[in-house]
């Protein structure tokens, strides 16, 4: 990989692309800075502390913070209605390590640039945000590592039904 | 009514009564081979065939049809004198079954009066301030939305028909660019839930192609009848982006996008949604 990014240098390319470095310098200061290694991890909890799973989960659930359900299936029955836009997340505490699913909650348009997954960290780049939510992530940093600390839970797979 | 048989003799035309008339398990197994009939045109579907069978039944039956009512504020308007000229819409127009057929399959359309795009809403607004000398409409006024519904079931049945050559075709532009611009705090493009998720739940609904042949349309959310331009508000806002004005120029031209896409389906208006 040729790019082992700083966070700084990330930011910097992304605020660049929509010609905001100069203009807008102090919207990002609220967010904190954090490394993204390969463009596939971001190795450290966000705000040094560990994340809580039981929180994690209310946030997923909750539709105005993760509202994960919307997009994702996921093993919580007592939820009604979960979309299917994006693959299931059961057993994802298996497939992945927090430093994959902490940068694929903060801006997975690092990984993929064409997904439909939001950025849950990330206020440069947006257009047309609606009033009231400018500059603010869908996410604070302790609830991201919450959700990633409730995902590395989902360790059952789904049953088979056909 | 006249409506009631217009509507029938819509329905023989289109070879509907096959699934007007059957029920039970015959209609469910030709809703689920996916013979959509005239509601799909090749890839295109309407909004109808991604509907619940409650949904559908109530837009197909006319007398549980909520929109009704709006098409008969739409009906009397028509001949209500109004404005400093002293003239109805059936003054000039005279009798709309005949010279309403067919108009809104075009719409929206170039105007050289304007040197934009105008949606029907626009153009019955702009006989009221111009040919009669009236107030406009308010935007989701049950007048405009009755006036805007009634003269599109003039045309219901008929296929789709908006042209994007000439003048048209800058205005198609900006409303395909405004389609596949990624916006507010969700970061999201209407290709993403309308062309890449069509068939596919988002929570608790499914996603159609977002199709807007069936507008104004009720909408059981709203318990009323809304445009085109309130559902673009609502899904502008539902993924945290701002909300364009009724009428606004980005409006009108994304309108012409989404018409565009549906070319070919048939007008459904009045048609019924969750
Ligand atoms: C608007 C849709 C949407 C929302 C909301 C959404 N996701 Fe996703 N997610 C996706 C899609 C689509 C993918 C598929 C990968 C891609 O597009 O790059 C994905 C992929 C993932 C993956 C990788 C799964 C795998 O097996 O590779 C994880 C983990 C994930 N999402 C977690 C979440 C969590 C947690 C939330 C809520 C905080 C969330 N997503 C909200 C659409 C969404
Ligand atoms: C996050 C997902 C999402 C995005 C992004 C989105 N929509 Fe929608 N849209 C929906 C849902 C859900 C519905 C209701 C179910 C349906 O008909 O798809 C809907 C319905 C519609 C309908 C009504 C279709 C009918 O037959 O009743 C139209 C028209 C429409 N959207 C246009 C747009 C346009 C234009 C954009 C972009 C400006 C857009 N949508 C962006 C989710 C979305």
């Amino acid at each position: 990989m040729q790019r082992k990014t700083s966070a700084i240098s990330a930011m910097v390319a992304t605020a660049a692309v929509a010609g905001l470095a100069l203009t807008a310098p102090a919207q990002a200061a609220d967010l904190v800075d954090y490394k993204v290694v390969d463009d596939w991890t971001i190795p450290e909890s966000l705000t040094g502390q560990p994340g809580d799973p039981v929180n994690g989960k209310v946030v997923a659930i909750d539709r105005k913070l993760g509202n994960c359900l919307s997009c994702h299936k996921m093993p919580i029955p007592e939820e009604q209605f979960h979309g299917e836009t994006g693959p299931s997340l059961w057993g994802v505490g298996n497939r992945y390590e927090p430093e994959h699913l902490r940068l694929r909650i903060v801006d997975s348009k690092v990984i993929n640039p064409e997904t439909m997954m939001p950025a849950f960290y990330r206020v440069e780049g947006l257009h047309m945000v609606k009033d009231g939510f400018e500059d603010q992530p869908i996410l604070t940093a302790q609830q991201v590592e919450d959700v990633v600390a409730y995902l590395m839970t989902l360790t059952e797979e789904e049953p088979q039904t056909n | 009514m006249n409506t009631t048989f217009k509507a029938m003799a819509a329905a023989i035309a289109l070879g509907l009564p096959a699934l007007a008339l059957t029920t039970g398990p015959a209609f469910a197994d030709e809703m689920a081979e996916g013979k959509w009939g005239e509601y799909q045109v090749g890839d295109k579907r309407s909004g109808y065939t991604y509907a619940g069978p409650e949904t559908r039944a109530m837009q197909d039956d006319e007398f549980q049809n909520p929109a009704m009512l709006w098409l008969d504020t739409g009906m009397s308007e028509w001949e209500n004198a109004a404005g400093d000229a002293g003239k109805a819409c059936a003054d000039c127009h005279g009798d709309a079954e005949e010279s309403m057929a067919g108009v809104a399959t075009k719409y929206p359309v170039y105007s050289e009066e304007t040197g934009k795009m105008m949606n029907l809403e626009q153009r019955i607004n702009f006989c009221r301030t111009e040919n009669m000398q009236a107030e406009p409409y308010k935007w989701e006024s049950d007048e405009l939305l009755g006036m805007t519904a009634y003269v599109k079931n003039q045309s219901k049945g008929m296929p789709v028909d908006v042209s994007i050559d000439g003048p048209a075709k800058e205005f198609w532009e900006k409303g395909k660019e405004f389609y596949e611009t990624r916006r507010g705090q969700l970061d999201l493009a209407c290709t993403h839930c309308h062309v890449d998720n069509a068939g596919n739940l988002i929570r608790a609904e499914t996603l159609s192609q977002g199709q807007g042949n069936g507008f104004p349309l009720y909408r059981l959310k709203w318990q009323k009848v809304g445009s085109l331009h309130r559902r673009f508000r609502g899904c502008n806002n539902n993924i945290r982006a701002e909300k364009l004005p009724y009428g606004s120029d980005e409006y009108t031209n994304l309108e012409l996008y989404v018409t565009w896409r549906g070319n070919g389906l048939p007008i459904e208006t009045p048609a019924v949604r969750k």
